[in-house]
């Protein structure tokens, strides 16, 4: 009997309902702590390079010496932290992370451009977080040349020629994200992982704590089925990670400023293909374990470490070696993060899309199916 | 008639580990029926089989005259379990936990059972109270309320009272023998061999067989033995005085020696030894042997013939 055989599930959601019921701290947890997290990492998160800190050494102390390094502040990235006679003194600042970046100016840097001579800077830049310290000096060094440029310029001006000086000049538009703001990139992505750690650790503890209680034992001597059961588990999950993504979104939104501008139904239907794909490998985790502690270690080792780090969230998958690459390619929040911030971003809809969102039901559908046949055994 | 329960030749192994070596047995409806034997003697794992928790290895196990293998869905409408552990959800109520298990049984009308079922455990001043603040034997009764809320035919018990305090104990067997009247059928395994002499009928299981099986007074009588207790002292050297001269199973309770003994000349030649060893015998008394008196003299036999 059909009609039964649902009255049953919906028994079994009552159930889980009156449990979540029972433990509202751990409801508020499970809500509140992606939003605020969100919140924080929205901030958190971002690579962009602002106020590095550098120490100078200005053994020249002229007007074009102080005029440079005005240059240098004025645009924004760098703040000058000391100002040094030595240069051990700007040795140990890098040393001891006082300072990124070291610039020391030598001795006849006026009167060697004013001799034509040319002239050298000495740039010292920590290296040991890679990334800012590249971006750093490539800032430095645009505005050195700029600098450069200027005093050229001058010096033919003032020499009478008045040649026209033309080159290449790159005229850039940037799109989707004018400004270059990581955090318009990466708030996306953190809202997508949240959701995949939240319904992924919830489900992987779903099955599993029965069995821990023997509650398990007591079900499968009734009449209920398997599938009867995983329904049960699954939906009211499936409707706590839509109420996340309203959540998060929200957020997102409105206190980020970053509308989707894509289709919100299509955003919706991509993160409920996403969600069945995390409850599937939850819930496939929860068969396999003994023990609740044993499903969190292996959801937390096995599924969301691999996941945070081969879904492009972090790493560009393109700089990965090529066997990584490959298996990112089973990695189901990798295609969502390229939904989302292709739909949130972009605007882009199925159309541009459909390829990742069905590999993402294709993925969603093997899972559950996965864990449903391994539950089935169980029950044997 | 068929038994309610018909078992052949039961085997079931766990990898390596041999659990049951070809079991049979066949159940009556309306019978309190027994499983004693040391932990590990295969009786949970035969409670586990027949409830369709376990697949069986070998051999067939039937209840209602269906296969458990074939009608385990149907079967499993008409029966109710309830395991060693205390296994309800702690996190909902009394009556919560009664009424989930009605439903998923597919039990709409449960109200007045679920009432009549809480005033027959006495567990209705509690109706509202989590079931994970319950004591051990309300936790118990609980469990078996809920085992009962779909009117099983018949009521697997996995040693439930294991744990329990005497007087929750004595309550749970009131409860028992109430369901009896109702001709409910009970098969319950015990590691307490003074509840099997409640039982109709009993099952001794030890090493995956069963070793005898019969009612409790048929089982003392099988094995044509006497307990002769003696009171006596100094208690340690008697002890040790009989177990060097004769080869009677000899146990030791406290200021009490138990003897099982065959005639009455045996009686006359022990009280002869502890004379001897000027060991002063202040009563003494022949009784039917205990359930586990017979027991212990039936593994010490299939021991000794291999």
């Amino acid at each position: 009997m059909k009609g039964n055989g649902f009255a049953t599930v919906i028994h079994f959601i009552i159930k889980e309902f009156q449990q979540l019921k029972r433990d509202p701290k751990m409801l508020a947890i499970v809500l509140a702590a992606p939003v605020l997290q969100t919140i924080i990492l929205g901030y958190a998160a971002t690579f962009d390079v602002n106020n590095v800190d550098f120490y100078l050494l200005d053994r020249d102390k002229s007007s074009v010496s102080r005029k440079y390094v005005e240059k240098i502040i004025n645009s924004g990235y760098f703040t000058i932290k000391g100002n040094t006679e030595n240069y051990e003194e700007i040795e140990n600042a890098i040393m001891n992370g006082k300072a990124v970046i070291g610039l020391i100016i030598p001795r006849e840097f006026e009167k060697d451009i004013e001799n034509n001579n040319g002239t050298k800077v000495q740039i010292i830049v920590d290296g040991s977080d890679g990334n800012k310290g590249s971006i750093a000096f490539g800032y430095i060094q645009a505005i050195t040349a700029a600098y450069a440029k200027t005093i050229l310029l001058d010096k033919i001006e003032r020499n009478g020629i008045r040649v026209p000086l033309k080159s290449v000049n790159a005229e850039t538009r940037i799109w989707y994200n004018p400004e270059l703001k990581t955090r318009v990139f990466m708030v996306p992505g953190i809202t997508a992982l949240l959701l995949m750690i939240v319904t992924t650790l919830l489900t992987s503890l779903a099955i599993v704590k029965e069995k821990e209680f023997g509650t398990l034992e007591q079900l499968i001597v009734t009449p209920i089925k398997p599938w009867q059961m995983l329904l049960g588990k699954i939906l009211p999950f499936t409707t706590l990670g839509l109420i996340m993504i309203l959540l998060v979104n929200s957020v997102m939104i409105f206190w980020f400023g970053i509308p989707i501008k894509g289709s919100l139904l299509f955003f919706f239907f991509a993160s409920l293909l996403f969600i069945l794909s995390t409850l599937g490998i939850g819930l496939f985790i929860s068969t396999v374990s003994r023990t609740q502690q044993q499903a969190m270690m292996v959801t937390v080792f096995g599924a969301m470490m691999p996941m945070i780090y081969l879904s492009g969230f972090v790493f560009p998958i393109e700089n990965m070696s090529r066997i990584i690459q490959y298996v990112t390619y089973i990695i189901p929040l990798k295609y969502f993060i390229t939904i989302i911030r292709g739909v949130i971003l972009k605007g882009i809809g199925i159309a541009d899309l459909w390829q990742e969102t069905l590999i993402l039901a294709l993925m969603g559908a093997l899972i559950l199916f996965l864990a449903a046949k391994r539950f089935h055994k169980r029950l044997e | 008639m068929n038994g309610i329960i018909e078992i052949n030749n039961l085997h079931r192994r766990y990898g390596e580990t041999v659990a049951l070596r070809g079991i049979s047995l066949r159940i009556k409806k309306g019978e309190m029926f027994g499983f004693v034997g040391p932990d590990g003697a295969g009786k949970t794992t035969t409670i586990r089989i027949m409830c369709g928790l376990l697949n069986p290895g070998e051999g067939t196990v039937r209840l209602f005259d269906e296969d458990i293998l074939e009608k385990r869905n149907v079967i499993q409408k008409r029966i109710g379990y309830l395991s060693q552990k205390f296994s309800l959800y702690g996190d909902l109520t009394v009556d919560e936990n009664i009424e989930f298990f009605a439903e998923i049984h597919n039990v709409t009308d449960y109200k007045r059972r679920r009432d009549e079922l809480l005033e027959f455990t006495r567990l209705k001043p509690f109706r509202k109270r989590l079931a994970e603040k319950l004591s051990g034997g309300m936790k118990q009764k609980l469990a078996l309320a809920c085992s009962l809320i779909h009117k099983p035919e018949i009521l697997f018990l996995d040693e439930p009272t294991t744990g329990v305090d005497p007087v929750s104990r004595r309550d749970f067997w009131k409860i028992l023998a109430d369901l009896i009247k109702e001709k409910i059928t009970i098969v319950m395994a015990t590691p307490y061999l003074d509840e099997a002499e409640r039982c109709s009928r009993v099952a001794m299981f030890n090493n995956g067989e069963i070793i005898t099986c019969d009612t409790p007074d048929n089982i003392k009588k099988s094995i044509g033995l006497m307990s002769l207790e003696i009171v006596c002292k100094p208690i340690k050297v008697a002890y040790e005085l009989l177990s060097s001269e004769i080869n009677n199973d000899i146990q030791l309770f406290g200021d009490r020696i138990n003897v099982l003994v065959k005639s009455q000349g045996e009686t006359d030649s022990i009280l002869r030894i502890l004379n001897s060893g000027n060991v002063e015998v202040v009563d003494r008394r022949l009784t039917e042997p205990s359930i586990e008196n017979v027991f212990m003299n039936l593994i010490k036999h299939r021991k000794l013939n291999g």
